[in-house]
């Protein structure tokens, strides 16, 4: 018996970054945004869907991708919208791995213009998984409280934009907004910041003009 | 908790290499987790004791190395160690910082017998 030490260096979530990479790569070929949202459970995350699509339907063709552990009933919810809609059932597993994503690449149409997907309800796991996307958002609700970029910050550096969610219930909760974007900004100096409400309807053309901004972005890199 | 399936593509890399070197088993493995890597230590220790049950890696210890966020300011050239994970140059007050480490999560070494 001879004892051996071999240098490895190898990421450990190379394979998933690996994957992810050709998610990106192929969809970007079609002219495909995707975007990546993470959030908590309940920050608002099907709900803000449910309103970018009703904005997006007459000029844009979108999907969405839906992770969750249980339930097809956030699909259903999109698809009732008339958007087309795939549930991953991740059967207790807490975030969506790129590999997921792939197994549906057969099915997306290639004629659209964004990729959605709404990752499993959870501000710590879902981070460390690289989806393919091109833009990750997170999501802040503002019942969740201004504190939150700090105690999870993983979620927010390796976000490309916040989306503050639920405005409607400033006047009435104790959530400074700027405590808040500023937190964020302090942990992620280049995060864009969006205060929305679906409710009411509010700051989600904002939003939805970074979106329309990006894919074009995207479009001209590939002419 | 996803530490459970970082666990398990630790062992696809584990078993390809062990196989490869012909190992008879291995004795530990060194794991580099940046404190931004979104990874929990102890929960990493505690899924791979439980997964590695009945593998080559039975009697492995898994030795974790954690690194500290560390960051390169853009504009004064300081390097500074961040606990806070808040992007601003002590020095210059700049927020154009680079992330030199503290974000991997590498499975660096590992120790057999042969």
């Amino acid at each position: 018996m001879k004892k051996k030490e071999i240098l490895v260096l190898e990421e450990l979530l190379g394979s998933n970054k690996k994957i992810a990479s050709e998610i990106r790569k192929r969809l970007e070929e079609k002219g495909i945004l995707t975007i990546n949202l993470l959030s908590s459970p309940g920050a608002g995350k099907t709900t803000l869907l449910e309103s970018i699509a009703e904005k997006l339907k007459p000029d844009y063709k979108m999907a969405v991708i839906e992770g969750d552990i249980e339930t097809e009933r956030d699909a259903e919810r999109i698809r009732a919208k008339g958007i087309p809609a795939w549930q991953i059932i991740t059967g207790g597993a807490c975030h969506l791995e790129a590999k997921m994503v792939g197994k549906l690449f057969p099915e997306i149409p290639t004629d659209l213009d964004f990729l959605f997907i709404e990752n499993v309800g959870n501000l710590v796991c879902p981070a460390s998984y690289d989806l393919g996307e091109n833009i990750r958002c997170v999501l802040l609700s503002v019942p969740e409280g201004d504190d939150k970029p700090k105690k999870y910050p993983k979620a927010f550096t390796t976000s490309d934009c916040l989306i503050i969610s639920k405005s409607d219930l400033l006047p009435v909760l104790p959530f400074d907004l700027e405590h808040a974007q500023k937190e964020a900004l302090d942990i992620n100096p280049k995060l864009k910041i969006f205060t929305t409400s679906a409710l009411k309807d509010s700051g989600i053309a904002d939003l939805i003009e970074f979106f329309i901004s990006s894919l074009n972005q995207l479009r001209q890199k590939n002419a | 908790m996803h530490e459970l399936s970082i666990v398990a593509s630790l062992f696809e890399i584990l078993e390809e290499k062990a196989k490869e070197q012909k190992a008879k088993k291995v004795t530990a493995i060194t794991v580099k987790v940046g404190a931004l890597s979104g990874v929990v230590s102890e929960f990493l220790i505690t899924a791979f004791d439980v997964y590695k049950k009945d593998t080559i890696a039975e009697e492995a210890e898994l030795k974790i190395e954690e690194v500290p966020l560390k960051v390169k300011c853009q504009k004064c050239g300081a390097v500074i160690i961040k606990d806070d994970f808040v992007f601003l140059c002590e020095k210059c007050e700049s927020r154009e910082l680079k992330t030199l480490a503290g974000t991997e999560l590498l499975l660096e070494k590992i120790e057999m017998e042969v």
